[in-house]
């Protein structure tokens, strides 16, 4: 039975390959003529994603429109096929509902990149709900982001480049989104890790800054050896099968299919499964390589609201996404066991969250925070909720981003450069509203709150692995959103509330000296903006905290805003899943011959509908093979159906988290008469665990003294020992023959033989050697170039011989 | 295609090397000149293979390509070591073993 | 110059040869000339990007490949990092040739001479015949995991020592 239909498509959709070629065109333009423009090519840059941004709507809302077209011609909602309407209204209607689900195909393109042994390497779009989820979601934060920046890094001496860089980080993580095949995803995912390298090192004049851009960068490309190694046995594996279907090996769609089609070896599947996690683990921060991330705040902090919270940092997560076939069966998610996805998004979501109690920088805070959401997602897709870990993608980014502008912007305007809570914030609510209420509104939504978007995609992740049985996890889940809750409510104390100390109070040369505010004052261009813009009587010797300009609170609204409207796209709570009808991929069996390629123009062919998987639910792809001449796509997931009582003890955990903390935060830091203040110092075991958690679980120094020891010492020690011992045993013993040769000499031959003319040889020799002496003058150069004379001479020698 | 194109090529390429090598004072522009001599013997490698029609020069100038990229690995650390140690990489500063 | 008419030798070839070949040699003049070592590093980029032009004309295809994504992918990151990581001053430089630079123009001059009387001696007049096809990946695999499987082996060690050796070296301490 097929369920022909006619999916419509549109320029957008066709031709959304343009949103990453507009900033790479930008980035290009910026590099080029940044410095003779009057803005310095910032205004290129945010031109460039605006045009993006536009493309981007266009493409969602004709994705949607293509979603509509496939549901409303199965037959079902014919009149709320558009924006799915009828099914949000009436969740009974269509939750219970029996109508199938339409596949909806992605809008494939491909273009010839190269060529090589009859392989063909090319370059394309690949759009799905994902994929148009991400586009809009990094086009839009990265508009916001630039035009933060214009005003965050203004007057900073490499001011064009930092937009550049900025752009062209943008045009690789939508080429990464885009994708259409592991070669391009490899290609935007290298673009992002150079990218990132260049603007944690943007100020790279200190050598801490240089150095957490290194550490960044080499810890990314551990994992990315397994991006290298899974892309290349799924190829092997998946090859085969691809050709049989008109593809190859890398491309997206012939994996997922060759993966879910049970033809597939169930070891390669593992094995490429590993090494692609291994991958995301060193892009998305998870333990145990999730050391670099806290570090890279040593960017400014438009780079790490960017890149290291809300984009660069889930292209892990977005890789387990786009490939889930191949993790879903290679780890056998559906079958409740556990797995490596799920234990490492579980052990990252703690130990992250622990760490986050301890930071006394405010972005240190939310870097670890970001942490423990990527486990966060990590988990959800490990226990076989991918959307909910999709939507927590997206609604995350709203969040984290607004926190970490609201963090510069206390910087920027309020803290004087610093980011020390504990000495330089405090009190801050009066003096900044618009941050605090932005900041408060995001914590809101990242404790999971009800009513704010964190509640209705983490605790979504947190139902799921419970209603699929992974109940350990459910337990983690709930931990972690407890502890999330209450560190929290532990750095929006220190910040906002209490007594203002330091630079918060209005102090510029407290403890930490007029160095270290002049240096930051330098490498912010602090000065010359403040000229710029004309608010320098706030900013003047004495002038305390104050709000930021409009240009910093803009993007912190907006974002705050979102924080909370973007939960309520899939709030089973009130009864809408936009996300679970535009975003997720149907596993839905369509007959081969639809398979990928004629440009988007292909029917859907909806097979074997079957209604939408709700609890329990256990056949379908992902369960038993599909029937001969079918391929599947994707997983057909289970759904845990939303009450208020599942809901309930992450609530109280969250509330529990929240008082217990802001108890301790009064006590400790405010003064009130606490039995737990002062804990640390007079209780051993908790003493033991605060050093434990300040060390960070002594993984650095693990990587550091322990495994760079035991590996470079004795190398090092080996080749200190040849030397010495070998080397100068060599030239000591020439020396020493030589010597030994030249007293036998000078006492048969010179003292018996010919005294005389050995006394005038001894003249000529040793004249000789000064006279040769300027020949070692120990130069490299000039070696090089009576090397090469001497070969020349040689050569024509030869030549002159030879003939 | 004469044979003669790309050993001259070769041959002009591997002479401004050379004086590259012998003029430079900064490490790293004679490490820049050292792989200009390296691609013009890769060069002629292949020239050769070409007249031949055989695979070994490609797979000699392969193994050179290999070992040009070990030889700047290993060259750069050198010379960031030496900068670090010295602040400067000037190679006519660096005469510790003037005889 | 009769040679040039003759049927055996593919002008079009030898006209984009030659217009490859010019721009290389200007670029490698100016990566030993120029005053700016990032500038420097660019025009090397020239240089090998033009060999690699060079070797897809050659028939090479694999090794073109190779040369860009070992050369301009790798190596000169490398050094773009080597001359950030140095600090080497973003602009023009002065004193970037030693004192003693002369030297190099003589030695380089009677190098190049030796050499092109070399090859104009030898090969003066022969041409090569065109290559049916580009060289096959397969052959050049063959001889790499056949004769050339020793050789293979040693350069994994060297290039495993090469990783370990600049690890050990670039570190502080």
């Amino acid at each position: 039975m097929m369920l022909a239909a006619s999916l419509s498509s549109g320029w957008f959709l066709e031709n959304a390959f343009l949103i990453p070629l507009i900033p790479a065109i930008g980035f290009a333009v910026i590099i080029g003529f940044g410095r003779r423009l009057p803005k310095g090519g910032s205004e290129v840059g945010i031109a460039s994603m605006a045009l993006s941004l536009v493309i981007a709507i266009g493409t969602t809302v004709q994705w949607i429109q293509r979603v509509g077209s496939a549901d409303g011609s199965s037959g079902e909602h014919a009149l709320g096929g558009v924006f799915g309407f009828a099914r949000s209204v009436f969740p009974a209607a269509s939750e219970g509902g029996k109508g199938g689900e339409a596949y909806v195909e992605p809008v494939i393109r491909s273009w010839t990149w190269w060529q090589s042994g009859g392989l063909e390497f090319g370059l394309g779009q690949h759009i799905d709900g994902l994929a148009v989820m991400l586009l809009l979601l990094v086009a839009f934060i990265s508009l916001l982001v630039q035009i933060f920046s214009t005003e965050y890094v203004a007057g900073d001496r490499r001011y064009t480049h930092f937009f550049a860089a900025l752009t062209l980080f943008s045009a690789g993580m939508l080429v990464m989104v885009l994708a259409e095949n592991m070669i391009q995803l490899i290609l935007g995912w290298e673009i992002m890790g150079l990218c990132s390298f260049m603007l944690i090192g943007h100020w790279w004049e200190e050598a801490a800054n240089s150095r957490a851009a290194l550490k960044a960068f080499f810890t990314v490309r551990v994992g990315d050896m397994g991006l290298l190694v899974g892309t290349a046995v799924i190829f092997f594996g998946a090859n085969q099968w691809a050709v049989e279907n008109g593809s190859n090996g890398f491309s997206i769609q012939a994996i997922s299919g060759w993966a879910m089609s049970g033809e597939a070896s169930s070891s390669v599947l593992f094995w490429g499964a590993v090494a692609l996690f291994i991958a995301c683990i060193g892009k998305s921060g998870q333990f145990p390589l999730h050391t670099w991330l806290p570090d890279a705040m040593a960017g400014p902090t438009p780079v790490s609201s960017l890149l290291h919270s809300s984009t660069m940092v889930v292209a892990g997560v977005f890789l387990v996404a786009r490939l889930y076939p191949v993790f879903y069966t290679g780890f056998d998610i559906g079958g409740t066991n556990v797995n490596l996805i799920a234990v490492i998004g579980a052990i990252t979501i703690v130990i992250a969250a622990a760490l986050a109690f301890v930071q006394n920088d405010i972005k240190k805070v939310l870097a670890y925070s970001t942490v423990s959401q990527l486990g966060y997602m990590m988990l959800g897709l490990g226990v076989g909720a991918w959307l909910p870990a999709v939507f927590h993608i997206f609604t995350h980014a709203f969040f984290k981003c607004c926190l970490f502008l609201a963090a510069g912007s206390i910087s920027h305007s309020g803290s004087h450069h610093s980011f020390d809570m504990k000495k330089d914030m405090g009190g801050l609510w009066r003096k900044m509203p618009i941050t605090a209420g932005t900041w408060m509104v995001s914590t809101a939504a990242l404790c999971g709150v009800p009513f704010f978007s964190g509640f209705f995609s983490k605790d979504e992740i947190i139902d799921n692995a419970h209603n699929n049985g992974y109940n350990f996890f459910y337990y983690v889940g709930l931990i972690g959103a407890a502890m999330t809750a209450a560190y929290m409510t532990r750095a929006t104390y220190l910040t906002f509330f209490g007594t203002a100390r330091g630079a918060a109070a209005g102090e510029h040369h407290d403890e930490h000296g007029d160095a270290h505010a002049d240096d930051h004052a330098d490498d912010h261009g602090h000065d010359a903006h403040a000229d710029d813009h004309g608010h320098d009587d706030h900013h003047g010797a004495q002038a305390g905290p104050h709000e930021s300009p409009w240009r910093i609170t803009a993007p912190l609204v907006i974002l705050a805003v979102l924080a909370i409207g973007s939960g309520y796209l899939n709030a089973p709570a009130v009864g809408t899943h936009y996300f679970t009808d535009w975003v997720e991929p149907r596993g839905v069996a369509v007959e081969l011959e639809s398979y990928a390629g004629d440009e988007g123009h292909s029917e859907a062919l909806g097979l074997a509908a079957l209604p939408r998987a709700e609890e329990g639910y256990s056949e379908g792809c992902g369960y038993t093979d599909p029937a001969p001449g079918t391929v599947c796509y994707a997983p057909k997931l289970n759904h845990a159906k939303f009450s208020w009582g599942k809901a309930a003890p992450s609530i109280l955990l969250v509330a529990l988290g929240i008082g217990i903390s802001t108890w301790l935060s009064l006590g400790v830091f405010g003064g009130r008469r606490n039995p737990l203040a002062g804990l640390t110092s007079r209780f051993a075991p908790a003493r033991w665990i605060h050093t434990l958690l300040v060390r960070k679980y002594f993984l650095d120094d693990l990587y550091e003294r322990v495994i760079v020891r035991a590996v470079a010492h004795p190398i090092s020690r080996a080749a200190y020992w040849v030397n010495q011992n070998i080397l100068d045993g060599v030239v000591n013993g020439v020396g020493r023959s030589g010597r030994t040769a030249g007293d036998w000499v000078y006492r048969n031959v010179d003292q018996r033989v010919v005294d005389g003319a050995v006394k005038a040889s001894g003249v000529v020799a040793s004249e000789s050697g000064h006279a040769l002496q300027p020949i070692q003058s120990g130069r490299v150069n000039q070696y090089g170039a009576l090397l090469f004379g001497a070969a020349t001479v040689g050569a024509i020698l030869l030549i002159l011989l030879n003939i | 295609m004469y044979a003669a194109n790309f050993l001259l090529l070769g041959a002009v390429l591997f002479s401004i090397g050379v004086f590259g090598v012998i003029a430079r004072r900064n490490a790293v522009m004679v490490l820049m000149s050292i792989e200009l001599i390296l691609n013009a013997v890769n060069i002629n490698l292949i020239a050769f293979a070409l007249m031949n029609d055989s695979a070994e020069g490609h797979v000699f100038a392969l193994y050179v390509i290999a070992v040009a990229a070990a030889e700047v690995g290993v060259g750069l650390a050198m010379v960031l070591m030496i900068y670090r140690n010295r602040r400067s990489i000037a190679l006519d500063e660096l005469s510790e073993m003037r005889g | 110059m009769s040679a040039l008419l003759a049927t055996e030798v593919n002008v079009a070839q030898n006209v984009g040869f030659y217009i490859i070949a010019a721009l290389m040699v200007y670029g490698a003049l100016r990566v030993v000339s120029t005053r700016n070592v990032v500038h420097a590093a660019l025009w090397l980029v020239v240089v090998l990007g033009g060999v690699a032009a060079q070797y897809i004309l050659a028939a090479a295809e694999f090794v073109a490949v190779s040369q860009v994504m070992v050369y301009i992918g790798a190596v000169m990151v490398l050094f773009l990092f080597g001359i950030m990581l140095t600090r080497a001053t973003i602009g023009a430089e002065t004193d970037l040739n030693n004192r003693g630079w002369g030297v190099g123009i003589p030695v380089a001059g009677l190098l190049l001479a030796v050499m092109v009387w070399a090859v104009i001696d030898e090969f003066g007049s022969s041409v090569i015949e065109e290559p049916a096809a580009p060289m096959a990946t397969t052959a050049i695999s063959d001889v790499f995991l056949r004769e050339g499987l020793v050789p293979f082996l040693a350069l994994s060690f060297v290039l495993l020592a090469a990783a370990i050796g600049a690890i050990v070296l670039a570190r502080k301490d």
